[in-house]
């Protein structure tokens, strides 16, 4: 299937018009397009986010697929469940995990860990938004160094959980990063997602306007600046073999981190100390790119 | 109504394994604990041999346990899981989530004690803490007792007036490893009694896609609660037309949401559940013996709880001995509150004994029963019912504390 941005513009897949989210959010324009490459044979587990909410309240969904929300340390294990029962039916579903940062990262990493050592058949997806941002902004696992969340109030001290690479150690056949700034790459990860047996997992940037009080109107471009200025490094982990899939020409980390309020106040030495860790990790990406396999 | 099917000897956990074996249970997640691990331990081996046609998952925690049998459940599937004490405790969250959902899941529970201090021993504090969960609960007190409770509250579960999980709980140990004499129905039969499960309200299904869960604001939050709160209540009669059908069936009767011992003429009864009340069988027949006339009341199901049965047999007695296997902390027996509620608007109701004992595995023998029958119907007619509750078998040191007057209630 080639996407054209004519197609992702005109299909909504299982996202329907008149939810609960908030504007620009980064989350359902993740969710818009990942269903619309999944199909409607798709079944959704959800667990505590704030995915939870954009549905929409009983009696209404803004969802058009089979749904089922779950407590939210719970989701890997659930899916595995409701996957073994398709198998024992003999159905031939996608099941599919749409957790946030924190139901993946803290929470949720157990689950997570024990369905990847498994092996289950299911697609774990991680919006990414970087904090709590269904309580109301507070630090979780996936906030980066030195932003501010509402329990950070001075900013973060601690490096954020490098969860693709996490999962990517329990040798799983794909793994993925991706950004809602980055539209096609994210598209074709899920079809090839979609063709792969065994326990996928898929990271994705994902803006959050409210959360990091960046503009409503760019989420897009905050998300492509992600990636542009190495802060977001788009690659994927097929059966161990790592690939960075979009190698943009390296921008100032300033331009994304002055898009949003959540890095402000950064002295320039800050900035230079984050704009270091950020080379170290694309240096890092590209080594193991060049290496036989990372596992 | 010929007993039909196989004898074998047999512990309880082996008795809760082929159960779910005989309830064709498609998806069983499992975590090991203590005393519970040989029921999954049996299914595994069923599984692997090829004497069961289920998916079995080896999950990382009870949490993802039940989580795993909550997917398998919406997905449409029977599903089983087992489990004990801390695993229990551990699974609180999502059994909310179970009983939420509508989802009959199937649980054996092998009572045990909660920590610290750890302690593998029975005790039923860890289900009784959990009572509030929107489970269905029934406690067992013998191995064909598990194997036939199984299979009658699937259908219980299952039925579109109930779709509420249930546990079957067992004590640990002493039904747990212990081996009995155990008829092992047909698959043919067992079959018949228990069609397959097919949900009646909700699975997922891309064929018929619905969200499940989301926002419930409180407009609508409440009657849900509610309409569990029915169904727990209609299944007390089902619980009963269950076992009833099982009796026509299979020709064993192990009591309702109750069972009664004696008790027509009695003026006394005793109150317990689980292997307690074997034992105060055997007790009642040593008072009956001595010429006392004392009954025995057996609560099978906790969860719902019978209080119109309960009082129906407990009014215009002389006076009423419960036996609990747990402890609410500063208030007494869970068995012995629920009583309480049972009598207190009623006429005629008598005055109440509590005992807490058995903690942590403590023995608790038929002797033991006659004891505190003995010492509650002396209080009764003396007029010495100080406290909602006593504690019995203590040792002798505390003993003096708990009978100080400096200890208020």
């Amino acid at each position: 299937m080639t996407l054209t941005i004519h197609d992702l513009r005109k299909e909504s897949g299982s996202y329907l018009p008149g939810s609960a989210a908030c504007p620009g959010c980064g989350a359902t324009l993740a969710f818009r397009i990942a269903s619309r490459v999944l199909g409607p044979n798709t079944v959704y587990v959800v667990p505590a986010s704030c995915f939870s909410v954009i549905q929409s309240p009983f009696p209404k969904s803004a969802i058009s697929a089979p749904l089922y929300n779950i407590a939210f340390p719970a989701a890997a294990a659930t899916a595995s469940g409701v996957y073994r029962a398709y198998k024992m039916l003999g159905r031939d579903v996608n099941v599919v995990v749409w957790a946030g940062d924190g139901g993946t990262v803290d929470i949720g990493i157990q689950a997570l860990s024990g369905a990847a050592e498994r092996g289950e058949d299911i697609i774990y997806v991680c919006y990414d938004n970087e904090a709590y941002m269904n309580t109301g902004i507070q630090r979780s696992g996936a906030t980066p160094f030195r932003a501010w969340t509402k329990t950070t109030p001075t900013g973060k001290r601690e490096m954020p959980k490098d969860m693709p690479m996490i999962v990517a150690a329990h040798r799983v056949p794909y793994v993925a990063t991706a950004s809602v700034g980055y539209p096609f790459d994210l598209a074709n990860k899920f079809e090839k997602a979609k063709k792969i047996k065994g326990f996928r997992y898929i990271h994705i940037f994902s803006t959050c306007p409210p959360g990091w009080n960046s503009p409503v109107s760019k989420t897009a471009e905050v998300a492509k600046l992600a990636v542009d200025t190495y802060f977001w490094p788009l690659y994927e982990i097929e059966n161990g073999k790592l690939r960075i899939t979009v190698k943009p020409r390296k921008r100032p980390l300033k331009e994304f981190l002055e898009l949003q309020d959540r890095f402000r106040g950064l002295s320039d030495e800050e900035i230079e100390e984050l704009e270091k860790i950020v080379m170290e990790k694309w240096n890092f990406l590209l080594h193991l790119e060049k290496s036989e396999r990372v596992f | 109504m010929a007993v039909e099917g196989t004898w074998e000897i047999i512990t309880g956990n082996q008795a809760a394994a082929i159960a779910a074996k005989l309830a064709r249970v498609k998806v069983v997640p499992a975590y090991p604990i203590t005393p519970q691990t040989t029921i999954v331990e049996y299914i595994a081996s069923f599984i692997e041999s090829g004497h069961m046609d289920a998916e079995y998952i080896r999950v990382e925690s009870e949490h993802s346990a039940m989580a795993a049998a909550i997917g398998a459940s919406a997905a449409g599937v029977r599903a089983f899981t087992a489990t004990a004490s801390q695993g229990l405790l551990l699974m609180s969250e999502v059994l909310h989530w179970a009983a939420g959902s509508r989802l009959p899941i199937g649980m054996a529970v092998v009572n045990r004690a909660v920590g610290p201090p750890w302690n593998i021993h029975v005790d039923h504090q860890d289900a009784m803490s959990q009572r509030d969960t929107g489970w269905l609960q029934v406690y067992i007190s013998s191995n064909q007792e598990v194997l036939d409770t199984i299979l009658m509250m699937y259908k219980v579960a299952e039925h579109p007036d109930v779709l509420l999980p249930f546990m079957v709980c067992l004590d640990g140990f002493v039904l747990s490893h212990t081996y009995m004499p155990v008829n092992i129905p047909r698959q043919e039969d067992v079959d018949e009694f228990l069609p397959e499960y097919s949900p009646p309200h909700w699975k997922l299904d891309p064929e018929n896609p619905i969200t499940f869960g989301n926002l419930a604001l409180p407009e609508e939050y409440q009657e849900m609660r509610w309409s569990m709160d029915l169904s727990m209540r209609r299944a007390l009669d089902l619980i009963e037309d269950v076992a009833e059908e099982f009796f026509q069936k299979f020709g064993r009767y192990h009591g309702g949401v109750t069972w009664k011992y004696k008790v027509e003429d009695a003026d006394y009864v005793v109150v317990t559940a689980g292997t307690m009340a074997s034992e105060a069988e055997v007790a009642v027949d040593e008072l009956r013996e001595e010429g006392m006339r004392v009954g025995l009341l057996k609560v099978r199901a906790f969860r719902p709880f019978p209080h119109r049965d309960v009082a129906e047999v407990l009014q215009d007695r002389k006076g009423v001995i419960i036996i609990d296997r747990s402890i609410a902390f500063s208030s007494g027996g869970p068995i012995g509150i629920e009583v309480r509620s049972s009598l207190y608007n009623i006429s005629g109701s008598p005055p109440v004994v509590n005992y807490v004992t058995g903690l942590g595995g403590r023995d608790v023998t038929y002797e033991d029963i006659v004891e505190m029958t003995k010492d509650g119907i002396g209080r009764i007619t003396s007029d010495r019912l100080r406290r909602p509750y006593y504690w019995y078998k203590l040792k002798p040191e505390y003993e003096k504390i708990e009978l100080s007057e400096e200890v208020r209630l």
